[in-house]
């Protein structure tokens, strides 16, 4: 998957979880908790709303590489075809 | 006859505002159905009836604000009448707020932007309950489907609109747009029961239809559960979101005839004439009425209660062990996370610790029966909010799970029902996903005591004369001096303490479901 399509995905999912943040204005290297304030229910519908979108399954012993937009979208490329 | 009167939606509610009946006069209604909507500084409810009849009369127009106890509506009596299957197994307990049925989130939009969400999408351990809201009767009767015989893909064994119009769509009689039952209108003729092996199986209800082209709709997932709820197909709609995405906002907020293909069958718009436009209810509420609210209730507790607080450490290295072995092999939207097994602690240490769990009321307190688990959720923009899921006591880890996170949905996007906005009997609060390793909680008045959760945070820790690194959280009780001493507010933390290291506990015995 190109990163582009990768961090637009994500974006997209956490705009709908997050409407009142700006993706624009945070920082893809920091936390995406923080950054965009989710609590663990938040966080869960983003794996699924992300995993579902790009057709892929996030195990929870990854959450440590998802943890940023960055790092989150890098996964993406990885591993969603 | 009974008067169906204003509900009091917690111990600050003394006025509300229908801001849409889900009825009208004639219509059957059954204990436990939704009938109204309203709205109070803090939220907007659905409102159950608590007796079975006929509706006869409403007494308050839309939009209009009353006291609590003014007689809403009155009912006649449902015994000259063909009683109706009740929408839910007989509660055991007193008809306080665990009277209700588990939730029925799929009732259609009452008003938009904040329509109620549904269910999370997966229900994967079987069904024990049956639960039909009146409106998803009133569509499977207009469908000519018969709703008690589907499986159902909510929470509790919660039949949804989906489940009907899933059922409808596989050819199981689907009839031509019927007038709906309105003032004496005869019921429609039963129809063949669907056999529930025709219907689409549980556990994935909600999925989405990949267009011809193979594409993915990029979409939210509250999109999609909108969709999905509405009937509509996503790959249908205009996304305006990044790259195109299907927003919640793409999705029309009540299923339109063409889409849905169920004709005019929206019973909500057709029995109830006063809901056409709830839109023109006055709406008071908005952050700065939920501040005041908040303000003036947590300066009655500060004022009134003298309150006492403890903390205590846990080791969650057995909790995170049976989260790492159930999650492994289940899809994001099952997992279930230390939140959920911190309030299922929390709520069977309430059970036994009963000074604990009840009300201070005149000078005295008044335990609870059964555990009332206050939830805290925090609102975007600020908000608080202690919706309360019955009879917690009760649920195991995994029930618990999909409860919390219906109702957490639920208290961000509306849909929470006025028996989740009774009193709880003992609330909890978790902070951890914030980051702070303690929360010292404020009492919600009249109840006696707030357990708060910190961040699970990894720890240095003696285990058997040996240190090792270990997951642990911090919990604290707040506690009203009036009704227990430290004592007692002691063996409560000790108690989730023990049952967190409790192997044999149910919690830890639950098997993961089998993935469809």
């Amino acid at each position: 998957m190109e990163r582009d399509r990768a961090t637009d995905i994500i974006v997209s999912v956490l705009s709908g979880i997050a409407p009142e943040i700006d993706p624009g204005t945070v920082d893809p290297s920091g936390e995406l908790q923080f950054e965009f304030d989710l609590d663990s229910m938040d966080f869960l519908n983003l794996v699924e709303g992300v995993g579902k979108a790009a057709g892929i399954e996030v195990p929870e012993r990854d959450y440590a590489a998802i943890a940023t937009l960055d790092g989150f979208a890098q996964y993406l490329v990885a591993h969603a075809g | 006859m009974g008067a169906f009167t204003m509900p009091s939606l917690g111990a600050d509610m003394d006025r509300g505002t229908v801001v849409e009946w889900r009825v009208a006069p004639g219509d059957r209604v059954s204990r436990g159905d939704i009938i109204a909507v309203v709205d109070t500084e803090k939220s907007t409810v659905e409102v159950e009836v608590f007796e079975s009849g006929v509706v006869e009369e409403l007494l308050v127009p839309v939009g209009e604000e009353v006291e609590v106890g003014t007689p809403l509506a009155t009912i006649a009596s449902g015994e000259a009448i063909q009683p109706l299957p009740a929408p839910s197994p007989p509660a055991a307990s007193p008809p306080a707020a665990s009277a209700a049925p588990p939730p029925t989130p799929s009732s259609p939009p009452s008003r938009s932007p904040a329509p109620s969400p549904p269910p999370p999408s997966a229900s994967p351990v079987p069904v024990r309950a049956h639960v039909v809201s009146p409106l998803v009767r009133h569509l499977a009767e207009e469908l000519g489907v018969d709703a008690e015989a589907l499986p159902a893909s909510g929470p509790g064994g919660v039949v949804t609109r989906a489940d009907v119009v899933a059922a409808a769509r596989l050819g199981l009689g689907v009839p031509p747009a019927t007038q709906p039952s309105g003032p004496g209108a005869p019921p429609p003729p039963p129809a063949a029961p669907a056999p529930p092996s025709a219907a689409r199986p549980v556990g994935r209800p909600r999925r989405a239809r990949v267009p011809s082209d193979g594409a993915r709709v990029v979409a939210s997932p509250y999109a999609r559960r909108r969709a999905a709820e509405a009937g509509v197909e996503l790959c249908d709609l205009a996304g305006t979101g990044p790259g195109g995405a299907v927003l919640a906002r793409d999705v029309p907020a009540t299923p339109s005839v063409s889409v849905t293909g169920v004709g005019a069958a929206t019973p909500a718009a057709a029995a109830a004439p006063s809901a056409s436009e709830p839109a023109s209810a006055p709406l008071r509420r908005g952050p700065e009425a939920l501040r005041a609210s908040v303000a003036a209730l947590m300066a009655r507790s500060k004022r009134e209660i003298p309150h006492y607080y403890l903390r205590t450490t846990i080791d969650l290295g057995l909790v995170r062990s049976w989260l790492d072995r159930v999650n492994v092999d289940r899809p994001p939207g099952d997992r279930v996370v230390p939140a959920a097994v911190l309030c299922w602690a929390t709520a069977r240490a309430a059970a036994t610790n009963r000074g604990l769990n009840g009300h201070w009321v005149d000078d005295g307190f008044r335990p609870a029966s059964g555990v009332q688990l206050g939830v805290a959720v925090s609102l975007r923009g600020g908000g608080l909010l202690a919706p309360v899921i019955p009879d917690a006591d009760t649920l195991d880890a995994d029930e618990l799970m999909r409860r919390l996170r219906d109702l957490t949905e639920r208290a961000r996007h509306g849909g929470l029902k006025a028996s989740e906005m009774a009193d709880p009997s003992i609330t909890v609060t978790n902070l951890g996903d914030t980051g702070v390793e303690e929360v010292y909680g404020v009492i919600y008045p009249p109840q006696v005591a707030m357990v708060g959760f910190g961040k699970v945070v990894e720890r240095a820790w003696v285990v058997t004369d040996r240190i090792e690194v270990r997951p642990v959280v911090t919990v604290t009780l707040a506690a009203d001096h009036r009704a227990t001493n430290g004592h007692e507010g002691a063996r409560l933390l000790a108690t989730i303490d023990r049952l967190l290291q409790d192997p044999e506990e149910p919690w830890s015995a639950t098997e993961p479901p089998t993935s469809s």
